[in-house]
């Protein structure tokens, strides 16, 4: 050739400017994965090692005396004079002798701000649950207060965080710690209650129960509907301008702004139907609108992995076709609709911003019921957490993500396994 | 019938050397994982010779094919063992870098293949990546010789700017020649490249490798026995992996040597 | 009677009648010599009457609970009307709930209006009373229905063809779900968006540049009038998902080329979940994320590089939503590129072309259509993105384009104009389905225009 030899000089000119090219490319592709992949770390890492200390709260072992007369009690049925009757007297007095030293208003207050401002509640239910130990003493092991909770597990880490802490409740501490009467004790409040504004006492409960109600909304409502409309679509319809429009539709809710289903929930469910608000059916409803999208969509992916081969076969039984759907695609694609149904499922778990529009973002403390009472759920519990300034929520809004965090890694788990072990490959 | 086994110490019958030769193999094995795909094979390409690959589909010849300019190292798993050498320089030695190789030893494809780009920027793709212009009216100039060269000048100068995969598939197959072309190859590799093509688009193809092969080396394998007959120099017949029977044309198509050639061609199987 | 109760007994009738049609077709089946002289099977017949017994009952009570309480209220409020009490729309409202609270016994009697007491009574006659109707017109409804059902069942009669009439309604209006919630969100957000452009001009809404919507309480207040003014959210919104697209575009295309192109087939099965997991993760656990450690972060980073960096700068929160949206973006591009045939890459390669000229000039360039459809939905989900933002974006609707300041978004507002209780009336919580509004119709836009060009570019290689 006329300029081969030519073109050969030039093409090895250019290999080396080439090759570096080459690499810079493939180590800039390496550098994205690793940086998605450090994402993914830095982000459990941070979570887990904020919150893992909330599984366990710090403890104080008190003599309480329960004294019938402090309390102002004669009978432990009588509903009202349990309510009336002052529990914190109980702590307090064993507070003071335990510590005789403090003396003074100021040193007083402090020394029963070391536990926590629910505990006598915990001693009223102790009380209840054994009317014998009335007038009798008993160790107990008393919740702290969250500012001596944060105290002790930093000074136990080796760096003390006394900005909330008296030197007198810093000397108590260590006499405490010698004495082996203070201990980090697993938190049953953090699993057993609801939320509360002292930290030590708030837990997740309430919210996993709120979780809980709605999910069971979410999931009776989109899990028929989605596969309704799923076998609609992919078996019933004609091919015309109605069912274009339908899934137009469906691709576009799939992509619309969660917050967009709050403000419809909003303004529909409860300015116009009277829903009752920050109710477990409401947040259901709206849930429901929004997961549907992508229930209909899987299972209809679902649907459409059966092979026509089956429909054939029965419909040259003389099957009809609501039949063939009944008898064999329904069944056969089951396991890809289930799939479908727990990844939203999972994604209706995690939501937050259409909960907070229709009022379920209140203060609530008392465990749900049922569907209609005022509730919560986990991820606006967290939302509502992370915005509270105490030091101790910090690490209970990571312990409740963590919480969260599980609750959807085991139900992608159960996704998998189920795409696994029953969906067929045709 | 004849024996179809593979016979484990297989000799290749024929003239499988060349005088003047381009491109040199000496015992090729070709492996895909466990499986041997090219048992022990040795032939010359020559210069500005077209060299056909015939046999049964699943022989390797595609293979084969691929080895030459190594577009196997994209396959996972594909391991070639022996020495192919072009002009005296192995290929799958170190120093020859597969980019040079690759501007020297072009393939044209069994399936068009024209990038969705347009008719100039496909042919024009080649000579930027290398860099082979200095300036836009050198670029033209390529691009004006090689879619000469394939025969498909007159048909797009007033089209350039439009898509490639608009053109007839004919035109496609002659648009990959043309982009090949234009980083000057000094040998030209062409996997079936009618099996996809009606016969009149067949026929342009075939008259073009002739005219081609004044400045080129050629190796092309197909399925049609006709299609070598027409085109090619020698012809080289793969059975399972091994090469048979290496000879000119006109000789492999009236009086094979071995028995499994006579077969091929005779019909009795394929 | 409670609705649930009714819908519990609707349900149980519907039972009875599946087992007496059963029984009724069989009997009818045998003197005949066997069900197969029945047109369909006893259990269509059963279903049948099970069907007309339970659906009109309970479409009817559907109905009748949607419209009961606006046409009580309605009623009610005529009178209240006519007391001359009502001035405006506010009044009204307050009236309904002052009427609702004293029907309920929330509020005491004492020191209301007669007008307003007669109304509360009212309310709770009619109340009872149209339960009393809805009780009888359901339940009667329902066993005529199971009568129908039953003296329909005869040997000839196609109760197959029947029931599955039926049911193909029923799918049919599961799927028409879709339709009525897109016309709920468009009618939720239109209604109220139109009573707040009248007291708010739209020119003001679309092009005024201060945001503040306090209103205040007495009229004498200082910055009494709120304006609204939503140009600095739009900005806001966009510099955050320009930081957030900043982050996840070139890290979410470059991890799907290396995957598609150059991972080895381990560490793809292995790499693809682990940043899938991001995708799962809630919005909720970002925002902790993004306001508790990345923001701190960046501002101590930018302190120590002498950079006056806001403790809740647009970076934080873009950044952070960029990381969630890394695997979005990434499985869409992943998607497209192995779409892309191997034909292609071979030809490339052939020529000379490296692996990395492959890919940018040829593979890249043609499955760009998708990739533009992927970025775009990213976009959307951007905009749309609220947690992460409403956590760690500030509210000072400051008109800036430094990423180290503190803007607001468009979610943000809709968030803090909404929650708490407040007078749904309000220009202030109007505004919020005004804002609601807009970002509707600009995700809808982009979703359009994103789910068409990644349909096509589909169909271009199938």
């Amino acid at each position: 050739m006329n300029n081969s030899a030519e073109n050969l000089r030039r093409i090895q000119k250019s290999l080396k400017k080439r090759y570096f090219v080459e690499r810079c490319f493939l180590w800039s592709g390496r550098a994205a994965i690793t940086l998605g992949l450090l994402a993914v770390l830095v982000l459990f890492v941070d979570i887990t090692s904020k919150g893992y200390g909330a599984f366990r709260s710090t403890e104080i072992l008190l003599d309480i005396h329960y004294d019938a007369d402090a309390l102002g009690i004669d009978n432990l049925h009588d509903e009202k004079q349990l309510a009336f009757a002052d529990w914190d007297v109980l702590l307090k007095n064993a507070l003071r002798e335990q510590f005789p030293d403090a003396s003074g208003r100021k040193e007083r207050k402090q020394l029963y701000g070391l536990v926590s401002n629910g505990a006598g509640f915990d001693l009223k239910e102790r009380l209840i649950a054994n009317p014998k130990l009335l007038n009798t003493s008993e160790k107990v092991w008393i919740i702290a207060d969250d500012d001596i909770d944060t105290y002790y597990k930093s000074w136990l880490s080796g760096d003390p965080y006394a900005e909330r802490m008296s030197e007198k409740q810093i000397q108590w501490i260590e006499v405490l710690d010698e004495q082996g009467a203070i201990a980090l004790k697993f938190s049953k409040n953090l699993f057993t209650r609801g939320d509360s504004r002292e930290p030590e006492q708030a837990g997740i409960w309430g919210a996993v129960m709120g979780s809980l109600f709605t999910l069971a909304i979410t999931f009776c409502l989109s899990f028929p509907i989605g596969v309704a409309a799923a076998i609609y679509l992919e078996e019933f319809a004609p091919r015309n301008r109605l069912t274009d429009f339908i899934e137009v539709n469906i691709n576009n809710l799939a992509a619309v702004p969660s917050i967009i289903f709050g403000l419809l929930g909003l303004a529909i469910f409860i300015n116009f139907f009277h829903v009752p608000r920050s109710a477990p059916l409401v947040g259901g409803l709206v849930l429901t609108l929004m997961t549907l999208p992508t229930i209909i969509i899987t299972s209809r992916a679902a649907i459409k992995s059966v092979p026509p081969s089956i429909r054939e076969a029965a419909l040259g039984m003389g099957a009809s076709r609501h039949q063939v759907v009944m008898h064999h695609v329904l069944p056969l694609s089951m396991p890809g609709m289930l799939t479908g149904a727990i990844i939203g499922m999972a994604q209706a778990l995690g939501e937050t911003a259409p909960l907070l529009m229709i009022g379920m973002v209140a203060f609530i403390v008392d465990i749900p019921q049922g569907f209609t009472d005022p509730a919560t759920v986990l991820p606006v519990q967290i939302f509502l957490w992370a915005d509270s300034p105490e030091r101790a929520f910090v690490e209970k809004t990571s312990a409740a993500i963590m919480v969260l965090l599980s609750f959807l890694i085991v139900m992608n788990m159960t996704a998998v396994w189920i795409r696994k072990r029953l969906e067929r490959r045709w | 019938m004849p024996d179809m086994k593979v016979n484990e110490k297989h000799v290749t019958v024929g003239k499988q050397f060349h005088d003047d030769p381009r491109m040199t193999m000496r015992n090729v094995n070709v492996f895909y994982g466990e499986k041997q795909a090219i048992h022990d094979v040795s032939i010359d390409i020559g210069k500005n010779e077209v060299m056909a690959m015939i046999g049964p589909s699943g022989c390797g010849k595609s293979t084969f094919l691929r080895s030459l300019n190594r577009m196997n190292d994209t396959v996972e798993g594909c391991r070639v063992e022996g020495e192919i050498c072009m002009d005296g320089e192995s290929l799958y030695n170190t120093k020859l870098d597969v980019v040079e190789l690759r501007a020297r030893v072009g393939m044209v494809f069994q399936k068009p293949n024209p990038f969705p780009k347009s008719i100039y920027e496909n042919v024009a793709y080649g000579a930027k990546i290398h860099g082979l212009a200095d300036s836009r009216i050198d670029l033209d100039e390529i691009v004006e010789n090689s879619l000469n060269k394939a025969g498909l000048w007159k048909e797009v100068k007033d089209r350039l700017h439009q898509p490639g995969t608009g053109l007839s598939g004919g035109q496609q197959q002659r648009l990959c020649i043309a982009r090949a072309i234009a980083v000057t190859p000094e040998v030209i590799l062409m996997d079936e490249p009618c099996s996809a093509l009606d016969p009149i688009a067949t026929a342009r193809i075939e008259e073009l490798i002739k005219e081609l092969s004044e400045n080129f080396t050629i190796a092309i394998v197909t399925h049609s026995m006709q299609q070598a007959a027409r085109v090619s120099d020698r012809t080289a017949y793969f059975h399972l992996g091994q090469l048979i029977e290496v000879n000119p044309t006109e000789q492999v198509f009236t009086m094979p040597e071995h028995e499994l050639t006579e077969g091929y061609i005779t019909g009795r199987f394929g | 009677m409670q609705a649930s109760t009714l819908f519990i007994i609707i349900i149980g009738l519907s039972i009875f009648g599946y087992f007496m049609g059963q029984g009724r077709a069989l009997a009818l089946a045998k003197p005949l010599g066997g069900i197969r002289k029945l047109h369909s099977l006893p259990s269509y017949y059963a279903a049948q009457a099970a069907l007309f017994c339970a659906l009109p009952a309970i479409v009817l009570m559907g109905l009748w609970l949607i419209f009961e309480q606006p046409i009580i209220d309605s009623l009610v409020m005529s009178r209240v009307e006519a007391g001359g009490l009502i001035e405006s729309k506010a009044d009204y409202n307050l009236a309904l709930n002052r009427v609702h609270n004293i029907a309920a016994g929330v509020l005491s009697r004492e020191g209301q209006q007669s007008v307003v007491l007669a109304a509360a009574d009212n309310l709770n006659a009619f109340r009872t009373n149209a339960r009393l109707a809805l009780t009888l017109l359901a339940l009667s409804l329902s066993v005529a229905g199971l009568v129908l059902g039953l003296r329909r069942i005869r040997p000839d009669f196609r109760a197959r063809a029947s029931v599955e009439w039926i049911m193909s309604g029923l799918l049919m209006a599961c799927a028409l779900l879709a339709i009525f919630t897109t016309l709920g969100i468009l009618l939720s957000v239109v209604f109220e968006s139109i009573h707040f452009f009248r007291s708010v001009p739209i020119s003001e809404f679309i092009f005024g540049t201060s945001w503040s919507p306090q209103t205040a309480i007495r009229a004498d207040q200082v910055g009494s009038s709120g304006s609204f003014g939503a140009v600095p959210l739009f900005t806001g919104t966009l510099l955050i998902s320009a930081v957030a697209m900043f982050v996840a575009v070139p890290v979410g295309l470059m991890s799907a080329i290396y995957l598609a192109e150059y991972a080895s087939r381990r560490t793809r099965t292995l790499v693809k979940p682990t940043l899938e997991i991001l995708a799962g993760i809630p919005t909720v656990v970002y925002g902790f994320f993004a306001a508790l450690t990345v923001a701190p972060f960046i501002r101590n980073l930018g302190e120590s590089l002498g950079l006056d960096v806001s403790s809740e700068s647009a970076l934080a929160a873009g950044s952070v939503m960029g990381v969630m949206i890394i695997p979005f973006i990434s499985s869409l591009a992943d998607d497209v590129i192995t779409a892309v045939p191997q034909s292609m890459r071979d030809g490339s390669l052939a020529l000379g072309a490296t692996k990395s000229e492959t890919i940018r000039k040829v593979v890249v360039p043609a499955a760009l259509p998708g990739i533009v459809g992927g970025v775009l939905l990213a976009l959307s989900r951007a905009i749309g993105e609220t947690m992460i933002v409403v956590m760690a974006a500030g509210m000072a609707a400051n008109l800036t384009a430094n990423p180290l300041d503190t803007v607001t978004t468009v979610t943000v507002q809709i968030v803090t104009l909404l929650t708490g209780d407040q007078e749904f009336d309000s220009a202030k919580t109007l505004a919020a389905f005004a804002l609601g509004l807009m970002l509707f119709v600009v995700t809808l836009c982009l979703n359009i225009v994103a789910l068409r060009v990644v349909k096509k570019y589909r169909e271009q290689y199938e």
